[in-house]
């Protein structure tokens, strides 16, 4: 199956050039700099509360709290490492030509697409494992705390990081390297942006204010997904208040439609870069 | 009969204002060895490219292998050394072969014999474990070579095949062609290098300005009137004048001479006289209008521009 061949080339192609490698020690880099710094807070803060219930109950939320900060930096480093992998990949075989002796084999340019785009998603899975699995097991070693819904929270920073990935793959299937990384990390810091004004919306009680944060979010759903995810993993009797204590403070959740869309949105992604790259001249 | 091997009716190929092939028609039969000559700009590359399904034609069509240009099936059965040989430069000789066998669907047992038998003869079996990334430009031609071959295909497009090769490299293109055409592979040759050209090409088609201009069996191109060069002792006064029986034009110059014969049939009896009446002869070389001086009676000196 040409899609499979493309597929392991693509994990080849991350292996060899090095980029894995640069992704999966920053990430390891991160664990321990993330380790140290939650061993620190537990054993050696006077100001932790202790002793009565009231007490393991506010403890749990700062465990709640640090873990949830931990996944925010996480999700930045996957998405980073989405767009920086994904980037050169059409626009950069284009551009070299190596992409010549591949589509005159007989195989569709959609099976191309489509295994380069398989091969980033089984390593931003592995990525994430790695590094979300870090994070959790880290905290549950030193504080003996588990997130609640880490599997769906995990998940939804998943399907994030593959919007960011194909919203590269399309891009890079019509513009050029230097173009498609302009393009995805202007999205993302509007989508980013749009966060922060949805929430000042929401805590105000400006609805206009609101609309315009989850019109960024319909144009590029990252964020909208992440704060999902941050909901649905804060501690219950926070998240019984509307909000959630991650490190955006989360007062206007997205609803799950919003992870609906998110996945529709990344599938039209998807077939987008395979149109694009099937009736393009290379 | 056979279907021709690649034909093609009007292909037309603009990038914008800027037209690369204007209507492009040519039939190449299975089982030649077909040149494509053309000054840099005449659109040789865009050609190959729309050929091969890499570049959609903005009017006229074609056929590839009897099925219509694009197809994806046929091209199972084609081979392509791309101008430039870019190639993944991270994978080793081995895996690129394997790459790229399995992207034409080849079986594993098949694959893993064409794949030794290749690098055997492109010369490379002793780097078949470094990376592409440390080959000189050569050696990637070579193993480009090898990546053309590797499913035994019915038609093999070359794109300038030797531009990087010293000459026991290109002796080597030579001999493949020269294979190919035995086994009855049709070989669709792309070059700058005209004396190449000149020894392995059947026919050859010159193109400017994206159209065909002319196209010529090689044979009956470099026959007819020929400049003979004789380099000989012992030729006296008269069989200097008994020359003129032979050819016309006859120049002597210090033990050099030459004439206009009418073809080269006629340099084996020209060789008898001459030993017959005594001359020592050196040499008897025939000085055929070469492929460059008719690619420039063709093409022009402005070389197309």
């Amino acid at each position: 199956m040409a899609i499979f061949t493309i597929t392991r080339l693509t994990f080849l192609e991350a292996a060899r050039r090095r980029i894995a490698l640069a992704a999966f020690s920053l990430g390891i880099a991160f664990l321990i700099l993330y380790a140290v710094a939650f061993y620190l807070v537990i054993h050696n803060s006077s100001g932790l509360p202790a002793g009565n219930i009231q007490a393991d109950l506010l403890r749990s939320q700062i465990f709640n709290f640090l873990s949830l900060m931990g996944l925010y930096a996480v999700q930045f480093l996957t998405i980073a490492m989405a767009a920086l992998v994904a980037a050169d990949t059409l626009a950069g075989e284009i551009s070299s030509g190596t992409i010549q002796s591949i589509v005159t084999k007989p195989v569709r340019r959609a099976e191309v697409v489509m295994g380069k785009w398989l091969g980033y998603a089984l390593l931003l899975a592995l990525y994430l494992v790695l590094m979300i699995g870090g994070t959790i097991l880290i905290v549950r070693i030193v504080a003996g705390y588990t997130l609640p819904n880490v599997a769906l929270g995990a998940l939804l920073i998943y399907v994030e990081s593959l919007v960011i990935m194909s919203l590269t793959v399309a891009c890079s299937s019509m513009f050029s390297t230097l173009a498609t990384g302009g393009i995805v990390f202007g999205l993302w810091g509007l989508a980013f942006i749009g966060g922060f004004v949805e929430q000042i919306g929401a805590l105000v009680h400006n609805d206009s204010v609101v609309n315009v944060g989850i019109i960024s979010s319909l144009i590029l759903p990252t964020e909208a997904v992440f704060r999902r995810a941050a909901f649905i993993m804060t501690s219950p009797v926070v998240q019984s208040l509307g909000f959630s204590s991650g490190p955006l403070f989360v007062v206007s959740v997205p609803s799950s439609a919003m992870v609906v869309y998110a996945v529709f949105y990344l599938f039209v992604l998807l077939g987008l870069a395979v149109r694009q790259f099937g009736r393009r001249d290379l | 009969m056979a279907p021709n091997a690649l034909e093609t009716n009007s292909l037309r190929k603009e990038f914008g204002d800027n037209v690369a092939v204007s209507g492009l028609t040519l039939a190449v039969p299975q089982g030649e060895v077909f040149g494509f000559l053309g000054p840099n700009g005449a659109g040789k590359t865009t050609s190959i490219k729309m050929f091969l399904g890499l570049v959609t034609p903005t009017a006229g069509s074609g056929s590839l292998l009897g099925a219509p240009l694009g197809d994806r099936a046929a091209r199972a059965k084609v081979g392509f050394l791309p101008e430039h040989f870019r190639f993944h430069d991270w994978l080793s000789a081995d895996e690129f072969l394997q790459v790229h066998g399995e992207l034409y669907g080849m079986g594993r047992d098949r694959l893993a014999k064409r794949r030794d038998e290749l690098l055997e003869l492109v010369g490379l079996t002793p780097f078949r474990r470094k990376a592409l990334r440390t080959f000189s430009k050569g050696m990637l031609q070579r193993i480009g070579l090898a990546q053309a071959l590797l499913n035994e295909p019915a038609l093999v497009f070359l794109d300038e095949p030797t531009s990087g090769l010293d000459p026991v490299g290109r002796r080597l293109v030579r001999d493949i062609i020269r294979d190919l055409r035995s086994k009855g592979t049709t070989v669709f040759l792309n070059s700058h290098l005209l004396s190449e050209v000149e020894i392995t090409c059947d026919r050859v088609a010159f193109i400017k300005h994206g159209e065909v201009v002319r196209i010529s069996e090689l044979k009956t191109l470099v026959e007819g009137e020929t400049r003979v060069t004789l380099r000989a002792r012992g030729l006296a006064p008269d069989v200097l004048a008994g020359l003129g029986q032979w050819g016309h034009d006859v120049r002597a110059d210090d033990g050099l001479v030459t004439l206009t014969v009418a073809g080269e049939s006629a340099l084996p009896g020209l060789n008898r006289y001459l030993v017959s009446k005594d001359v020592d002869v050196y040499a008897l070389t025939p000085q055929k209008l070469s492929l460059e001086d008719l690619f420039i009676q063709i093409v022009g000196t402005d070389g197309g521009l």
